[in-house]
């Protein structure tokens, strides 16, 4: 929830210190004493940016403007209908629709009720649906995550939430063994239509544990889904189709984009769980990207426009299953593929990724050690020679 | 069953909570103030010899066998009356039967793993039978077991077709998981068996959730019928581990229908429970919880039985959950891997010399609730049936190809779309189990 960007040569010019330091934050990290601060300004996904426009905002800041001329952007950002939100709201509104519609849908996690969440996600639905729909959950990840499984084979569609990705980390035994083999070693008798989701990803300055990417993690394990959500639009389009789903969805969301703003249809819509996303169409090379990494890749390509190529960037949105068509028609188009994620480098899907290092507090050390949009058109430079 | 001929039952089980309500005041045994400035020493306990003797020495709780209750009603009356006893003719009958159903099917599974019929880890319940039968028996098929691995025989208790246990611990296609699962994964929806866990302490969590969907169902969604409740079956090695202490949190805090039975065994393979426990009155962790702790003779069915009907009962009313630590034996090593070296032989005799199917028996007979006659055509009944589960079992397909790709998604969409923008599970390769997904 603080800057998306970090420009270019803009990151060279301004401090991030200086840049993030002026306003109140809400991010509540539990495992960590200190809050920390951080900007509200906001970020369309379609690339512009917005400040100070959220009532929690103070002063507009001095931007870092990383504003990337896309072709088009697939969602309905530019159409005047439809109402303007951001993420975190859209996930919300999502959540908020999936419960109205279905009784058996059910949130459970740490501070999700009379907290609302630490990043809002489920703020004012206690208060709506009550205590036991929307359940507080003593600090006791393996526990409520399995308790969420055994309520999800008994009839309820529950969404767990992880307050930070990383605390997943002690819930691992129950996404692995009991999320995603039940329905497999129970002979196909018992679903786990459960949704797993949180913020994860590299924040601005959140030392090495709460900055940690899972995917890698939780990929090698069958049974479950994995989506990562990158725009207003697609998260709550997401978070609908992944309640819908009778799999076990896990739900990635990046801390970084919960105030990205967008405008979004007023007419209910769900995601495909299964397909990746077009974001730019091109002929040079083909970039596959998700969550967070989709703006370095836009800023990337905004450069790379400038400097004579025409690049296709994709958001692979499902990050498992692979979209395999979307991203093997690309790659015939283009022979040439750039893979750019936040995850890291051994162990990843990609090329060109996250440092092998546990994330560093000092912002010039985190910024270093994930991928930054230099980093990707040097790559496509080197791919298109 | 009707309420007024277990009334004296009722009463009976009454003792235990107060033993247990007692204990906790005990001020021999609990420091008058553990906190700042507490003068209480630490206790330290010699683990010199496993030996029972030792562990009776430090239990404080007072075991009610059978023949003790035995003798005080017949202190009361000179005859047995059905007011007096313990059980009725049909529901020992029931109990005995389920009892000799799972050590014969436990001693058949070890035949057949000697014989090369099943492989994996096959962990038998031969000693423990008390504690499944006590508990099990008294619930409804609504209600929900959840086991570890350990299970084939909490499954035979809820009801899962003794064909259909020993034909998926045959790897077969008409085992209750369809082959998939094997010795440690048992499931049954029909009879609301949700597992067979692998590892130590995962099922407590899931019986929980299960919980939590029974008060869900009753309060969100006013099914003002629902008075569903859980029993989780665990150990004692995984009453040291953390999902154990924190769904008993979870529970009592929100006062789940759900009876957490402890069947301590002593023994977590090779630790010994004294030696992994600092404190290895495990009931008491229940009052710490909030929630009433029992301690039962896990080698008396009848006694089992009694403190189980109770704990199920207050679920049952939403009074919340209770933790029941069944004192028992395992008469075989951890599992069919295990050679049982470590074990004290004397530790073993001792046990074994308090079989709890014995016991039944005795009981049964002495009290002319059932005929030498009665009990040995129940014995024939179950060896039969347990043949023809081997019958069956042997005789069943192994599962086909096409069984390969099934059940890894509910959706199959999951799997997700192919280079030719279809579904994978659309291919037929898919269907044929020849897909490379």
């Amino acid at each position: 929830m603080a800057a998306i960007f970090q420009g270019l040569g803009a990151a060279a010019a301004l401090s991030p210190s200086n840049c993030f330091d002026s306003n109140k934050l809400h991010l509540h990290s539990r495992r960590s004493l200190s809050g920390r601060k951080a900007s509200f300004f906001v970020v369309r996904s379609d690339g512009s940016v917005n400040f100070a426009s959220n009532s929690r905002g103070h002063k507009a800041q001095q931007l870092i403007t990383n504003a990337v001329a896309t072709k088009a952007e697939n969602s309905a950002a530019s159409t005047k209908a439809g109402h303007e939100l951001l993420l975190f709201e859209a996930l919300r509104e999502g959540l908020e629709e999936e419960m109205d519609r279905d009784p058996h849908v059910c949130v459970m996690g740490e501070d999700v009720g009379h907290y609302g969440g630490s990043y809002k996600v489920t703020r004012g639905l206690a208060t709506k649906y009550g205590d036991l729909r929307v359940l507080d959950t003593p600090i006791a990840e393996n526990s409520f995550t399995g308790m969420g499984i055994g309520a999800a084979m008994t009839g309820l569609r529950p969404i767990v939430e992880g307050m930070n990705m990383g605390f997943l980390l002690l819930a691992f035994n129950q996404i692995s063994n009991n999320c995603g083999m039940l329905h497999y070693t129970s002979g196909g008798q018992f679903t786990i239509p459960i949704v797993i989701r949180g913020p994860g990803g590299v924040g601005r300055q959140l030392g090495a544990e709460h900055s940690q990417r899972l995917e890698s993690y939780f990929q090698s394990i069958p049974g479950i889904q994995m989506v990562a959500c990158s725009t207003p639009y697609n998260a709550k389009g997401l978070m609908k189709a992944a309640i819908r789903s009778e799999n076990p969805v896990i739900l990635f969301e990046h801390v970084l984009l919960y105030n990205l703003k967008e405008r979004i249809p007023d007419e209910e819509y769900i995601c495909n769980l299964e397909e990746a996303e077009m974001v730019r169409p091109g002929e040079h090379v083909t970039i596959l990207t998700y969550s967070r990494m989709r703006y370095h890749v836009m800023q990337a390509a905004k450069t790379l426009v400038n400097k004579g190529y025409d690049p296709e960037v994709i958001d692979i949105r499902s990050l498992k299953p692979f979209d395999l068509y979307t991203i093997g028609n690309s790659i015939k188009k283009t022979h040439r593929v750039l893979i750019v994620e936040e995850c890291m480098r051994t162990g990843g899907i990609v090329c060109l990724s996250s440092q092998d290092v546990p994330t560093p507090y000092a912002g010039t050390l985190e910024e270093w050690t994930v991928v930054q949009p230099a980093q990707i058109v040097t790559a496509v430079e080197q791919l298109c020679q | 069953m009707s309420s007024s001929t277990f009334s004296s039952s009722i009463n009976a089980i009454k003792p235990c909570f107060c033993t247990t309500k007692n204990h906790s005041l005990n001020p021999s045994s609990i420091p008058t103030s553990s906190f700042f400035g507490s003068t209480h020493k630490l206790r330290y306990n010699p683990l010199t010899a496993n030996s029972p003797s030792f562990f009776k020495k430090n239990r404080q709780t007072h075991i009610v066998a059978v023949s003790d209750v035995k003798q005080k009603q017949q202190q009361l009356k000179s005859t047995p009356s059905l007011g007096n006893l313990l059980i009725t003719k049909e529901e020992g009958l029931e109990v005995y039967e389920d009892m000799i159903l799972g050590r014969s099917f436990e001693d058949m599974c070890a035949q057949m793993y000697y014989r090369g019929k099943m492989f994996g880890f096959v962990h038998l319940y031969n000693g423990q039978e008390a504690v499944s039968s006590g508990f099990i028996k008294l619930l409804k098929k609504q209600d929900t077991v959840v086991s570890t691995y350990r299970d084939h025989v909490h499954a035979l208790s809820k009801g899962v077709p003794a064909r259909q246990v020993m034909s998926e611990l045959f790897g077969k296609t008409t085992g209750c998981v369809r082959g998939q699962g094997g010795s440690m994964h048992m499931f049954s929806k029909e009879h609301n068996l949700i597992g067979g866990f692998a590892f130590i302490g995962e099922g407590i969590p899931i019986a929980t959730g299960t919980a939590f969907t029974s008060k869900y169902n009753r309060e969100v969604l006013k099914q003002a019928d629902c008075d569903h409740v859980t029993v989780a079956f665990f150990g004692d090695g995984t009453c040291n581990n953390g999902q154990f202490f924190e769904c008993l949190n979870m529970a009592a805090l929100w006062k789940l229908p759900i009876v957490f039975v402890v069947e301590n065994n002593l023994w977590a393979i090779g630790m010994s429970h004294l030696r992994a426990t600092s404190d290895p009155e495990i009931w008491k962790k229940g009052p710490a919880f909030g929630m009433p702790g029992v301690h039962v003779d896990g080698m008396d069915v009848l006694k089992v039985r009694e403190v189980a009907k109770e704990a199920v009962e207050r679920a049952r009313r939403g009074d919340g959950p209770t933790l029941v630590e069944c004192e028992t034996y395992r008469f075989r090593g951890h599992s069919l891997a295990d050679p049982d070296e470590l074990r004290d032989p004397s530790e073993k005799a001792h046990y074994a010399a308090r079989d709890p199917i014995t016991a039944l028996k005795k009981y049964l007979i002495e009290n002319k609730l059932a005929s030498e006659a009665e009990l040995k055509a129940i014995e024939k009944k179950i060896d039969e049936l347990v043949e023809e589960a081997v019958e069956f079992a042997d005789a069943s397909p192994h599962p086909a190809r096409n069984q390969l790709l099934q059940n890894v998604f509910a959706d199959p969409k999951g799997f997700g779309i192919g280079p030719d923008g279809k579904y994978r599970c659309e291919d037929p390769k898919f269907t044929e189990g020849t897909a490379h997904v």
